[in-house]
């Protein structure tokens, strides 16, 4: 690690006014992948802003067809939440893969949001519940936050401060994660919902979380595990590395995606 | 007695361990320490061409920055190897020498260049960035199949070929001739991954030099201190052994890959006798991956004849074996006397031949992991058996059966140069079949496909040779140094044991089973025994822990030191009791003359050789004297065995795969093993369970993977790097057959390594049974869901 300067942010606005006054200051959530970065000496900020004294970042609510995560809220939190579970049960169950025991204590959905790794889970549940992300800003329509791999929408300063879900009629999340990190190889989470039907892949694409139209037509008109069997996304854009090839993933994704429906029921 | 050979004694040191009482290296900080950094090549293959330290040296908090030239100035050697081979044409191993820090070239992604020192580690890190290295980078040999191809980068301008040495086993002629009758002939190939060990504590080390008395003092995690403290001592260092103190505490595993004496070591301790001070180093664990010695590594082809009966005739095999950059200490040992050697396996297989090729690449070097050449040896042996039983229709438990060594055969010597000292191999493999339930696998694979999945075993039934000996012998074939393991049984006055070690457990928990060897032996108390190992300054030399040979060897050795103890014991009893010795026999801790209820027990009796009052002490007068004897009771002992032993087993998998996704569920697992007279059968089951962890590791999820172009381990972190977990393994079935080792007191073979030699083989078998509907025949390794989705779309084509 190199040295720097931590503040413990007082409110949104005053992390948010930090770090536009300093190009080298850096938000922290819960550390999963910042703080390794840093102990990796792969970042050199100058000052940390820790969000994690701020309350009114984190809690779980529903209303009206909604559910609303605080962007501070720990991804056990949400697994665990009884209130998740009955509304969005594929979204606690994503929750509740996520890692291992010590990283879903300490990681965050707005970290994980923000950070956009393109493996990892969250990006998959957003797209595939077509949610909506609220910043100290603006609000940003899922299919508009994620613009690629490692990259979002978000402006230099803007701090995600929640995610609301739509609730779906039904969903799935399958997951066939990665033997070493436990992040996604292939991630697909699928829903029937009031706007339609989505189907969105984490891990596989190489610019991150994508929708499959073929995949959402088909389950369009005949919401069963059969009706994406025969779909299959071309390898062009996915990610091929050490743990997957390209054409694996692609193999992958029908079967998840198989998977995702039947488990929605 | 509950707690004596034999029993489920609770393991003495894991209060300490799981309390966090632990006392490892890192934990220990000396008054006034600097820290280490190492300034470490970022190319597999460069020409260095200037090192500029000025800025790390200007930096904050920085001490000193060394390099090369430092190391070149000071005439500090190279590190040495502890065991040369010698050629099959009579030429010596080409060994080339490998500087402390590098010297005119950098040879893997991690090769030390230089190191700096300062009052922080971060200052230390910060001020290592600054070092400017200009490399000019040159073509680099990252594959083991590349290194001997013609054109090949060279890595070394003496080793042609990239060859260190080609050697061979057996008798060539006499296997070509098997093979010109053989009914039937299979034929494999097959490549034995290299992997990262990956110990659970990383290697740390801190080196204290004292400028007034001259004494140098490291810290180090380290499976072997006394032979550490020898070959820094004598061949890097030249820092004599009696101002050399190697102190080694808790260890966090090893698996061999804290046996040798690495560079950073002999770093720290020049530097620290060079400045006057003490230095500290812990290395992170993208260090570790790129520094520790990997082990595996080798691509063979390998043939076996059969006859119409399925008898094995004849087996050649032909290996290439990456040594990596550098031949690390015991390198070429593990592809030559600890794999070829054991071709044989149990089987009675007469003609046997092996070349090997060792071979320089670009690459970290490549040194002894848990097994060492054995699961090298039992994969490729295990796999082209079972092979052969598939091509030639036999079942795979009867192909075994009908070449099974047979029991009155022992002590059997092999074609490849070792003699087996016993073993039941059938009752094994018998006790194995009903433990897995071989004759009801057939409907269990019918149950697995009706829920759509495919199931299959496998066999494994390994042998190895464990505790290396004997140290004559061994110094033949090109051992530098001895093979023997020491102790000293330490009575203190009123009746409690210390006992030393020179063994050093890194988890093995010798704490626990030597203390059960005393406390049978000698009917103290467990709880009044303590063992004590890792320390140079209070432990006599000895050769330290790897290649399972603790107990056979420095468990032999104590009750060579016990059997001294009670020669003497039995002496002083019998002047206290007015018998005489021959009268005296040992009873359940007590001393007494027999026939009579007249008794002394051991601590009364060490108390009185502590207090000699009533004692024969000499009186000066030889014709008197005859059986005086000093006071005290404190015997040493250093045991050399007669042979290897060897731990044989029969291990049966199970599996079931995804047909969609190719992912490999291990269903069941049993496992019996022969590891001779057992001491603590807890602590032999832990060890087999996590040996085979480490093997179906192997089998399933781990691999070093280069990038070829740029020679980056791009496998270098815990996220990439797949280590087993508990949810990856079925609840193992274990039992056991003991057939004693007739070459140690104890009877006891090795019970460290036999797990992760025999699990890798049967979980690969398996594997392929399983696919025998697609017609796979081989599976590479690691068999990852996607590497066996593509053998069944490749099958199914
Ligand atoms: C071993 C391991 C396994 C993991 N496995 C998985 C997995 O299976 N699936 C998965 O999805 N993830 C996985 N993760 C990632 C983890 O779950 C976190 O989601 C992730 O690390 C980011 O969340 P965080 O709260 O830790 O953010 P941090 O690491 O603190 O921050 C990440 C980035 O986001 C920025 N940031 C944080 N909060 C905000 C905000 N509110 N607004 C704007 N920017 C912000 C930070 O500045 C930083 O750049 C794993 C991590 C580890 C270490």
């Amino acid at each position: 690690m190199y040295s720097f300067e931590y503040e413990k942010a007082g409110s949104v606005d005053a992390a948010s006014q930090a770090i536009k006054s300093d190009d080298e200051a850096k938000l922290l959530a819960g550390g999963m992948t910042y703080i390794p970065t840093l102990k990796q000496r792969l970042a050199s900020p100058t000052k940390v802003i820790d969000l994690a004294g701020l309350g009114d970042l984190s809690g779980i609510s529903v209303s009206g067809g909604t559910v609303t995560i605080g962007a501070m809220t720990r991804h056990a939190a949400v697994a665990n939440s009884a209130e998740v579970q009955s509304a969005i049960p594929a979204l606690a169950k994503l929750a509740g893969g996520i890692g291992d025991p010590q990283v879903r204590n300490r990681g965050t959905i707005g970290g994980s949001i923000s950070n956009n790794d393109p493996a990892a889970d969250y990006p998959a549940a957003l797209v595939g519940l077509g949610a909506t992300v609220k910043t100290n800003e603006r609000e940003i329509a899922a299919d508009d936050f994620f613009t690629g791999q490692f990259e979002t929408a978000l402006n230099e300063g803007e701090i995600v401060t929640s995610v609301s879900f739509p609730v779906p009629e039904k969903a799935g999340y399958m997951k066939f994660p990665n033997p070493a990190s436990r992040y996604a190889i292939v991630g697909v989470f699928a829903a029937k919902t009031g706007d339609g039907t989505r189907v969105a892949v984490t891990g596989a694409g190489e610019a991150g979380v994508f929708r499959v139209a073929e995949m959402e037509s088909a389950l369009g008109s005949n919401w069963s595990a059969d009706a994406v069997a025969g779909v299959s996304v071309g390898q062009g854009d996915l990610n091929s590395d050490i743990h997957a090839s390209a054409e694996y993933r692609a193999h992958l994704v029908t079967v998840m995606a198989k998977r995702a429906v039947a488990e929605a029921g | 007695m509950t707690t004596g050979i034999g029993a489920r004694v609770l393991r003495k040191e894991d209060r300490r361990f799981i309390t966090g009482n632990g006392n490892y290296v890192d934990d220990i900080n000396v008054n006034g320490q600097y820290y280490a950094a190492f300034v470490r090549s970022p190319h597999p293959h460069a020409e260095i061409g200037s090192v500029d330290i000025a800025g790390a040296k200007a930096s904050d908090g920085v001490i000193e920055v060394l390099t090369g030239a430092e190391v070149a100035a000071d005439e500090i050697g190279g590190l040495p190897v502890g065991w040369g081979i010698t050629q099959t044409n009579g030429e010596p191993m080409v060994e080339p020498a490998w500087p402390i820090l590098a010297q005119g070239r950098v040879r893997f992604v991690g090769d030390a260049v230089a190191v700096v020192i300062a009052k922080s580690i971060d200052a230390a890190r910060d001020a290592a960035e600054m070092v400017n290295v200009s490399y000019t980078p040159i073509p680099a040999v990252i594959a083991t199949e590349d290194a001997p191809k013609d054109g090949a980068p060279q890595v070394w301008d003496e080793a042609p070929g990239n060859t260190s040495f080609d050697w061979e086993i057996g008798d060539k002629a006499a296997a070509d001739q098997a093979f010109e009758g053989a009914h039937h002939v299979t034929k494999l190939e097959l490549v034995n991954q290299r992997l990262v060990p990956n110990a659970m504590e990383p290697r740390a080390a801190i080196a204290e030099f004292n400028s007034v008395s001259g004494d140098l003092t490291l810290h180090a995690t380290a499976q072997a201190p006394h032979a550490i403290r020898l070959l820094l001592g004598a061949f890097v260092l030249q820092q004599p052994e009696h101002k050399f103190r190697v102190i080694s505490p808790d260890v966090g595993g090893g698996f061999g890959s804290k046996i040798y004496p690495y560079a950073e070591y002999a770093v720290l301790c020049w530097a620290a006798r060079r400045m006057g001070c003490a230095i500290k180093w812990t290395a992170d664990r993208s260090e570790s991956f790129i520094t520790d010695a990997h082990g595996r590594d080798h691509v063979s082809e390998a043939e076996l004849a059969l006859d119409a009966d399925g008898k094995f005739l004849g087996l050649r095999v032909n290996t290439v074996a990456n040594m990596g950059a550098y031949l690390s200490a015991f390198g070429p040992l593990v592809p030559t006397f600890l794999y070829a050697t054991l071709f044989a396996g149990q089987y009675t297989t007469p003609a046997i031949y092996a070349h090997v090729k060792a071979v320089f690449t670009n690459t970290t070097p490549v040194d002894a992991y848990r097994g060492a050449g054995r699961p090298e040896a039992t994969f490729l042996l295990e796999r082209i058996v079972e092979k052969a039983a598939k091509e030639t229709g036999i079942d795979p438990a009867d192909i075994r059966r009908r070449n099974f060594i047979q029991p009155d055969q022992f002590p059997y010597a092999t074609p490849v140069a070792l003699t087996y000292d016993s073993g039941e191999y059938g009752a094994t493999l018998d006790k194995a079949l009903a433990l897995a339930d071989y004759t009801g696998f057939a409907a269990r694979r019918d149950q697995s496909k009706t829920s759509g999945k495919l199931r299959g075993i496998g066999f494994s039934l390994p042998i190895e040779a464990t505790g290396a000996a004997p140290s004559a012998i061994a110094g033949q074939l090109g051992a530098r140094a001895g093979l023997y393991e020491s102790a000293e049984v330490r009575f203190n006055p009123t009746g409690s044991v210390t006992v030393f070690s020179g063994s050093h457990s890194h988890g093995q928990g010798h704490a626990t089973t030597f203390a059960q060897v005393v406390s049978d032996q000698l009917g103290v108390p467990i709880e009044n025994v303590e063992v004590v190992q890792g320390d140079t300054s209070n432990s006599q030399f000895g050769m330290g822990t790897y290649g399972s040979r603790s107990l056979s060897v420095g468990g032999s050795a104590i009750v060579r030191a016990c059997d001294k103890i009670l020669a003497k014991g039995r002496k002083i009893a019998a002047h206290i009791l007015e018998a005489s010795a021959d009268d005296i026999e040992f009873v359940d801790g007590n001393f007494q003359v027999k026939g009579t209820d007249k008794a002394m027990n051991i601590a009364e009796v060490a108390f009185a050789a502590y207090v000699p009052h009533n004692y024969p002490l000499p009186t000066g007068d030889p014709a008197q004297d005859e059986n005086a004897l000093e006071p005290g009771l404190n015997e040493q002992a250093f045991f050399d065995p007669l042979n290897f032993n060897f731990p044989n087993g029969a291990y049966i998998c199970e599996v079931e795969i995804d047909p969609d996704t190719g992912v490999v569920q291990i269903v069941d697992f049993s496992a019996v093993d022969d590891v001779g007279n057992i001491i603590n059968p807890m602590i032999v089951e832990g060890q087999v369970h996590g040996g085979i962890a480490q093997g179906v590791g192997q089998a399933l999820y781990e691999g070093a993977v280069y990038d070829k172009e740029t020679g980056q381990l791009l496998s270098g972190s815990m996220m990439d790097y797949t280590l087993p977990r508990a949810d990856n393994l079925p609840m193992i079935k274990t039992g056991t057959t003991e057939t004693p080792c007739p070459f140690n007191p104890l009877g006891v073979k090795g019970c460290g390594e036999i797990g992760t030699i025999g699990a890798t083989p049967a979980v690969i078998n398996a594997i392929i049974d399983a696919l025998g509907d697609y017609g796979v025949t081989d599976i590479s390794m690691p068999a990852t869901p996607e590497v066996v989705w593509r053998a069944m779309q490749e099958g199914r084509a």
